[in-house]
């Protein structure tokens, strides 16, 4: 019986075996589709083009470039006539060998880089001789085209993707780009778009035979968005290059929008430096100097005394206050005594009579010294005087961060009644204590934005709207319209205060301002400044500030300047100030000397004396 | 009744499945996205489809040829093949390595395909030869000399898996009364080259020598009579087998062969290497899932990651493309087709039909229990096609000329009845 059955038994058994074998490997065991997966489809990420910056008048400042990586996948390498693969690509020998050799521990299988982002002409040179580079292959990717050598400090730049990005963000992954700074980190979202996936099918040697069920299951990228800005490229230019060779910062801003027309921080560097094969030699020799500090933005970051330009608020303020009125006088004795032996000097001449308006077009420390002492004393006790002055400040933006869009900057001080008590540690303090804030010269500290933004509070009397650095655009509401902040001080006090600053550059402090046929309002401050050399606290040359706006009526533009060690204000920044106003309310330039000698001006020797380790004379 | 329709029909109609499923799963193996033109004269699927005119052509003649017309010419079809077999080492062509082919026209013909058909044939004749009784030593050395004389003409080619598909005979002697002890005998001597090739030849004659000791004492304590002489004969004739086969596979067997051995013993987990095909055989048949991928829409299958796929790998693809259902419905209809013939066999009226349908379902459960084990990693990889489905017109040819053979012997029996 055994003789008939066996084989029919064995069919059965084995026909069983096998069933149930492969139950569990189809049915039971899913873990062999991953595997399939990972064998056979491979997902590319697809990246959507970055967008392009353009400036307020719609000129394209950054747009896109390719750029060609020579790669390299090892294991095909098959040798080569190393010499006329360096003079085809200018790379050095021992460089390419050295290239080679971490490919190879990177990789055998997967592509590395061996020439960086050659040019066009080598890349059309080269490509008709790839056939002599067994193993090679040229990647094109794609890199940031600066189109002018201007405004690096608000558009920033691109990098690749460093460790905290990737843990931070999981949207990218390795060798993908990022903003870095300015207009490219604030609006990364906006401008990188959101890439896609698409899935295709490799066969057992890893090449690319097709899309995976013809792109069923790809995700489309989402199309960056292109970027306005407020900046206007020709007047960031222009501030650029008559900042030259100085250091300080220049901010214009549209007053009725907040749109901030310019940003100038001196030095700075050509954006274009920072793409390409040289980026990060260039990007190092930037990041080292910590002398001139080019990659700090002055404008943004740098926190000064604004000097006698407070003047005007405080007169507001005393305004709102009731401390003076538009008829209040205050005798000026080339100065005065405010407390015994403490003399405030002032540049009026002995026996003036001066009012608000006066004062302001003079600059008169006396007037606002007492001014101030009236205003700090006019509340219940000092402390409180001096907390009410902040909130008035505050009000104007001062103290605190500003909130633009730029991913970087500082809040400035406005001092109050707890600063002062930690600054003299319990001893009683008053008015005549802080008495310098009258004039700027105290504790309070503003970073250049903030000065053109409380101008621009001025120019409009009473509110300013955040400044901001791209078009909102109303249609689209993509970006959020910047809110509209009242000051504390009533629109009828401001009257005076402007007239007094038009009155500076008629007959005042910065009659180098003046502009024919345009009504120019501005104030112009010199503020005294220490370093410490050899631990010796010593004074430098002053600084040179202006704020500005105009015209007069319904202004279309406020600005600020500070330049470091400029000495007075008129020297420096009302000139600067002045030429870029009329550059960009009249586009022509009726003053061609004073513009070439501002063009032309040097600080440089200015800012050697400190380092120079020799003595040196200041407000020369 | 029509002689025509009183044959076996369930046969044909699962032979017919099989071969369609076969170019089906041939054209998608074989598929590329380059090629949408699916009506290549030049693809494979093409071709098995004229492999299988030109068989089923021939077979349509077999049906209708005189029932005893095998019988009387198996002697001489036998001899030709062995001359075609011989002929191989000076006409044969080199593939792979094996010296297995001859090409003629363009065409690959592989003479140890219809060996196998012409062995079947002949044993059948031998066996129902009267004089022939096996259990008598005389007509065993025959048999054994029919079966042996194609194995050791392929083993030479060298075609190690072919040549072990003739062990599949053994079914059919053990049917026609084939003393146990052979099967015994010869299972015994599997287990002990497995155990040889896993273990070093030290602790094998360890073993061996344990082994025959309990033997000998149980037998002692049961039978006083047993006698020591012929226990240590066989445990001598043991180690020497044991060492041989060392032998054969460290000096005769060639590295891929050793290879393909070590990987199934699991001594070698290279999955890039030689282990690389089963690795991605099972992948594949493992992500189809229960109902697969579809029809072109394998991963494994279009990106080429199983070598082969279209020939001994087949089944990977009905597995990764039509899953479960798939290979199921596949191991069913070959059971199926195994098992009616075993039955019609038992029905055969003479030893020539009843030894050939035998030997028929024995070809046909050995390429299917090493095919399809070998694609599910539970047989080694030994290089043989899963009949009626794997591309190449040898073994399309051979299969179904055997299948018709068996419908012939099979209606003959029908309309015998009938008469």
């Amino acid at each position: 019986m055994t003789r008939i059955y066996l084989l029919k038994l064995l069919t059965i058994v084995i026909s069983l075996i096998f069933l149930i074998k492969l139950f569990g490997l189809q049915v039971l065991n899913k873990d062999y589709d991953k595997l399939s997966q990972n064998n056979a489809i491979i997902e590319i990420e697809d990246y959507p083009e970055r967008g392009f910056i353009y400036d307020r008048k719609g000129r394209i400042l950054v747009s896109n470039q390719p750029a060609y990586d020579i790669m390299i996948i090892p294991e095909n390498l098959s040798p080569f006539d190393t010499l006329s693969f360096c003079s085809l690509t200018g790379i050095e020998k021992k460089e390419l060998i050295s290239n080679l050799e971490s490919a190879r521990r990177f990789s055998m299988r997967l592509p590395s880089v061996i020439v960086n982002q050659i040019s066009k002409e080598v890349y059309a040179k080269l490509q008709e001789q790839m056939w002599k580079f067994q193993g090679f292959f040229i990647q094109r990717k794609s890199i940031r085209d600066y189109r002018f050598s201007f405004g690096a400090n608000v558009l920033g730049y691109v990098s690749e993707v460093n460790n905290q990005d990737l843990m931070g963000d999981n949207y990218y992954r390795q060798g993908d780009l990022i903003g870095r700074q300015g207009i490219e980190k604030s609006y990364e979202n906006e401008l990188r778009g959101k890439k896609g996936k698409k899935f295709l099918q490799k066969d057992r040697f890893n090449r690319i035979i097709g899309p995976y069920k013809n792109g069923k299951y790809d995700i489309e990228p989402v199309q960056a968005k292109n970027i306005n800005l407020t900046i206007d490229i020709e007047l960031q230019s222009y501030g650029e290059k008559l900042m030259k060779n100085k250091r300080g910062g220049v901010v214009a801003i549209e007053p009725e929008t907040g749109e901030v027309l310019a940003l100038v921080t001196a030095p700075s560097y050509d954006p274009k430096i920072l793409v390409g094969r040289q980026r990060s030699d260039n990007y190092k020799a930037l990041a080292n100097d910590t002398v001139s500090k080019p990659l700090f933005d002055r404008a943004l970051l740098a926190q000064y005394s604004p000097g006698s330009t407070l003047k005007p608020l405080n007169a507001l303020i005393a305004l709102q206050e009731g401390v003076i009125n538009n008829e209040t006088q205050h005798n000026c004795n080339k100065g005065f005594y405010y407390a015994k032996n403490a003399h405030m000097d002032c540049n009026c001449t002995y026996g003036t009579k001066n009012d608000l308006i006066k004062s302001i077009n003079k600059s008169c420390n006396t007037f606002f010294s007492k001014t101030y002492l009236n205003l700090i004393n006019n509340s219940k006790s000092t402390a409180e005087g001096i907390d009410n002055w902040k909130k008035y400040l505050e009000s104007f933006g001062l103290g605190n961060y500003l909130g633009y869009d730029l991913p970087i900057g500082r809040p400035g001080l406005i001092p109050n009644s707890s600063f002062y008590n930690d600054l003299y540690k319990g001893e009683n303090w008053s008015a005549t204590n802080i008495i310098s804030n009258g004039i700027g010269q105290g504790e309070v500290l503003a970073t250049p934005i903030q000065l053109a933004n409380y101008t621009s509070a001025i120019a409009n009397k009473g509110f300013y709207f955040t400044p901001h650095f791209v078009k909102i655009k109303d249609e689209e509401k993509s970006y959020t319209k910047m809110p509209k902040i009242t000051t504390a001080v009533d629109t009828n006090n401001f009257f005076n205060v402007i007239d007094g600053m038009y009155k500076v550059i008629e007959e005042g402090t910065a009659r180098i301002a003046k502009i024919n046929g345009l009504k120019v309002c501005g104030k112009t401050g010199t503020v005294e400044n220490f370093t410490i050399i050899k631990g010796e606290k010593t004074q430098l040359t002053d600084h040179s500030i202006f704020i500005a706006f105009a015209p007069k009526e319904s202004p279309k533009i406020a600005i600020a300047a500070f330049i470091e060690n400029g000495y007075w204000g008129s020297r420096w920044a009302a000139p600067i100030s002045s030429l870029m106003i009329e550059k960009y309310l009249n586009n022509t330039i009726t003053r061609p000397r004073l513009e070439k000698r501002m063009l032309n001006g040097s600080l440089e020797l200015e800012y050697k004396k400190p380092i120079s380790g020799e003595n040196f004379k200041i407000n020369e | 009744m029509n002689r025509s329709l009183r044959i076996d029909w369930i046969t044909i109609v699962i032979y017919f499945l099989l071969v369609s499923t076969g170019i089906l799963n041939i054209y998608s193996s074989t598929y590329s996205n380059e090629s949408i033109n699916s009506l290549d004269l030049n693809s494979l699927a093409f071709k098995q489809f004229l492999f299988f005119t030109f068989s089923i052509i021939s077979g349509i003649f077999i049906l209708i040829a005189p029932s005893k017309f095998f019988q009387k010419f198996s002697s001489l079809i036998y001899l030709l093949s062995i001359f075609l077999l011989i002929g191989l080492f000076a006409f044969g062509n080199t593939v792979y390595g094996h010296k297995s082919w001859y090409t003629l026209f363009g065409l690959s013909i592989q003479p140890t395909e219809i060996a196998k058909l012409s062995t079947n044939l002949a044993i059948a004749k031998l066996l129902s030869e009267i004089e022939i009784d096996l259990k008598k030593i005389k007509s065993l050395i025959q048999v054994f000399l029919v079966i042996l004389i194609p194995v050791i003409l392929t083993l030479l080619q060298p075609d190690f898996g072919s040549a072990l598909i003739f062990l599949s005979f053994t079914f059919v002697l053990f049917r026609e009364g084939l003393n146990p002890n052979f099967l015994l005998f010869l299972g015994l001597s599997i287990i002990l080259a497995l155990f040889t090739l896993i273990k070093p030849f030290f602790y094998v004659s360890v073993f061996l020598t344990g082994f025959f000791g309990c033997f000998y004492f149980l037998s002692k304590k049961i039978n006083k009579k047993v006698s020591l002489i012929p226990i240590i004969i066989v445990f001598i004739l043991s180690c020497v087998y044991a060492f041989s086969i060392n032998h054969i596979y460290e000096d005769l067997l060639s590295q891929r062969h050793k290879d393909r051995i070590d990987i199934f013993l699991g001594k070698e987990t290279d999955i890039m290497g030689i282990g690389y095909n089963l690795n991605q055989s099972i992948i594949a048949i493992g992500s189809g899932g229960i109902s697969g991928k579809g029809f072109l829409q394998g991963t494994q299958t279009k990106g080429k990651f199983v070598p082969r796929q279209h020939t001994d790998y087949i089944f990977s693809t009905i597995g990764e493309e039509w899953g479960f259902y798939g290979t199921s419905i596949i191991i069913i209809l070959f059971a199926t087709l195994i098992l009616r013939i075993l039955f019609r066999a038992e029905l055969q009226k003479n030893v020539f039909g009843r030894s050939y349908a035998y030997g028929t379902a024995s070809l046909i459960f050995m390429h299917f229990f090493i095919n399809i084990g070998m694609s599910i990693g539970l047989v080694p990889t030994i290089g043989i096609p899963l009949p009626f489905i794997s591309y190449g017109g040898s073994s399309m040819y051979t299969f179904t000329i055997l299948i018709f053979v068996y419908l012939n012997i099979d209606a003959n029996r029908l309309n015998q009845t009938r008469i």
